[in-house]
């Protein structure tokens, strides 16, 4: 990562977080090129989300700046992420219960709508080809991550594998440029998380990721480069092999009385 | 992904993948376009109250046409309450706006014809729509639900303000013309009256159910579940909610306008809390989240007041307790209905759909 590096998608930079007394985040800064999975590490309450919060516009940093291809992002907000290219998974399952799974991915499709205001409210126009299009690309997201058998029945219903299978296609199937995962493996079988670490392989085609997660095993088996956060600071940068043999990554995670991997 | 062999899947809709289920005449009704489905049942709805109106006498008439205005402000209701999740006590108020602009067009501008002062009157309450719903955007659940009932509480009182132009108390009465001459014989004047608004709702449910069945509907029942996943996914939460509530609004002073049209009055004493109060009842005792519920909350609400009324007389009670059985007898409904099906008379008769389809 360190020679010829191509532009990249998302960079931040001097990140400052307070939650009134509590520095949250410290002059952090990362930045994921396309193509790549960048892993963002650390124990619980290292800022982790809180990054993503500030990259997704849900908070404002006091300092530093979020730039994606670029341009400096000033006043955005979440729902904008969308446009832009960026799709992000919530900490939790955050799936919309009253819908079926495909109306759930079927959100995610939304951005792909061709029709205006006026076709939402009259059916007139793209009404019908949109609802068409929306529900083949939520179908098609579906099959790829072995959740179309679930199509038609509620979250509350499926197996919570399954249900990260759909939280995940709802996140990629408006086709993002960059994913930003916010503990994808948490609660997964061992099978389950193998499918899922082929799955995050498999976006590097198509996809900047960036990933927070406290399974070890799969962070170090996709990602090209690793950030890892402690009380709000970055303390170490590398590639996997570099940060595994860090003793500052170690001692970090020792100080934690929650053992790595474990996660709440 | 890789591993597709852990189909542990326990979901009830689960089907074989191998041999995909032809599909059934309810599949193919489903994957017709909004655009012809939904007025397709529409006409078959209006054929059905035709033939029923002509059976029925003028007190029947009226009967179906106050179940007509009333479906179509539940309707909005349901819109606003179960599809985007936000709570207004204050749809009496959409409804009022519409009455009193109806008859305030029929009074000073009498050669206007029904169907302009229809149109004219949903984009008055849309309007109005638009003014609550920007003040109100920020407000949630409690909050939102206090702010319009002080509307539904402050809104008729401008009768009492501005009795000339508002008729004070009494109202405002105005006579409507009835069927058309070249009809005359062959349909009676109410019947003509309930038809005019069973025409009205029925577009009015038809531009509903079109809404709620496409994208903007998906993107309410998104935001309504989470909104910081809607959000993440694109949608405009914040002008998705005012979108719900003019929308609503539009359909409150539209069946408010059928109200006064068929009543040929608008008075204050209809519009009081009472009514946001009922109409919301009337939507849980429906069913929230489908449009059906609108249906059997309209029926509901005018036919459990006709019985309540037709009992006092037959029991022959004192005018207070009289008065008082309508309310009475709709809640102890609300609750055996909901105690038993949560999702309302809806829920009831899709278990009961169920029931007989297994039997078979
Ligand atoms: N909205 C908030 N208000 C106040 N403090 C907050 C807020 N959000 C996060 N914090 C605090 O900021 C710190 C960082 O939290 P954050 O959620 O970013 O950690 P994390 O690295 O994602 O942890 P985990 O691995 O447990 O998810 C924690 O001490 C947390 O208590
Ligand atoms: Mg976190």
């Amino acid at each position: 990562m360190t020679t010829t590096t191509p532009a990249p998608l998302l960079a931040a930079e001097g990140i400052t977080v307070r939650f009134g007394g509590l520095t949250a985040l410290e002059d952090v800064g990362l930045s994921v090129t396309p193509g790549s999975v960048v892993g963002l590490i650390g124990p619980n309450g290292a800022g982790k989300t809180t990054l993503f919060n500030a990259v997704s516009g849900v908070i404002r940093p006091q300092r530093g700046t979020v730039s994606w291809k670029g341009r400096v992002l000033r006043r955005h907000r979440p729902h904008h992420l969308a446009d832009l290219g960026i799709a992000r998974t919530l900490q939790g399952l955050n799936l919309f219960p009253g819908l079926s799974a495909l109306d759930n991915v079927m959100v995610g499709a939304d951005r792909l709508a061709r029709g205006g205001p006026l076709a939402m409210l009259t059916g007139l126009g793209r009404y019908h080809s949109d609802e068409r299009r929306l529900r083949e690309r939520a179908m098609a997201a579906l099959e790829e991550f072995g959740a179309a058998h679930a199509a038609r029945a509620m979250p509350g219903t499926l197996p919570f594998g399954v249900q990260k299978r759909v939280a995940l296609a709802r996140a990629v199937v408006a086709e993002p440029e960059l994913l930003l995962l916010d503990e994808p493996a948490s609660g997964l079988s061992g099978e389950d998380m193998d499918a899922l670490a082929a799955a995050i392989r498999s976006f590097r085609s198509r996809m900047g990721v960036l990933l927070v997660e406290h399974h070890m095993d799969l962070v170090m088996a996709v990602c090209d480069h690793i950030v890892v956060l402690n009380f709000g600071e970055v303390i170490a940068t590398g590639p996997p092999e570099r940060i595994q043999s860090d003793p500052a990554v170690a001692e970090a995670y020792l100080g934690d009385t929650e053992e790595v991997g474990a996660d709440g | 992904m890789v591993s597709l062999s852990d189909h542990e899947s326990t979901s009830r809709d689960k089907q074989p993948e191998s041999t995909a289920p032809a599909p059934t005449v309810g599949d193919r009704w489903r994957a017709l376009p909004a655009l012809v489905r939904f007025p397709l049942a529409a006409l078959a709805a209006f054929a059905a109250i035709l033939a029923l109106t002509s059976v029925t006498g003028p007190t029947g008439d009226l009967r179906i046409g106050s179940v007509g205005y009333y479906m179509l402000a539940i309707a909005g209701l349901q819109l606003l309450i179960g599809y985007s999740g936000q709570i207004s006590l204050g749809h009496g108020a959409f409804m009022f706006i519409g009455a009193y602009t109806m008859a305030l067009l029929v009074l000073n501008q009498p050669a206007l014809p029904l169907w302009l002062n229809m149109i004219i009157t949903v984009v008055l309450s849309c309007t109005a729509g638009v003014l609550v719903g920007a003040a109100t955007a920020r407000l949630h659940g409690p909050y939102l639900a206090g702010a319009t009932l002080a509307l539904a509480v402050g809104l008729p009182a401008l009768t009492v303000r501005y009795p000339e132009l508002l008729g004070g108390s009494n109202g405002l009465a105005f006579s409507t013309r009835g069927a058309p001459a070249s009809l005359a014989g062959v349909i009676t004047n109410t019947q003509w009256q309930a038809a005019a608004v069973w025409g009205t709702t029925l577009i009015g449910l038809v531009v509903l159910a079109t809404i709620s069945a496409g994208r903007l509907g998906r993107r309410m029942r998104a935001l309504r579940d989470d909104e910081a996943a809607a959000g993440l996914a694109g949608i405009p939460v914040g002008r998705t909610k005012v979108i719900a509530f003019v929308i609503s609004a539009g359909a409150g002073g539209l069946a408010g306008a059928c109200q006064a049209y068929l009543l040929g009055t608008a008075t204050p004493s209809s519009f009081t809390v009472t009514l946001s109060l009922s109409l919301l009842a009337a939507l849980v005792l429906g069913g929230l989240g489908s449009m059906w519920g609108a249906f059997f909350g309209a029926v509901a609400l005018v036919y459990v007041e006709v019985w309540g009324e037709e009992l006092a007389h037959a029991l022959a009670l004192d005018s207070n307790v009289a008065n008082n059985l309508p309310i009475v007898f709709f809640g102890v409904l609300l609750i055996l209905v909901i105690l038993v099906w949560p999702r309302g008379l809806h829920g009831m008769a899709s278990s009961l759909a169920d029931l007989v389809r297994r039997g078979r």
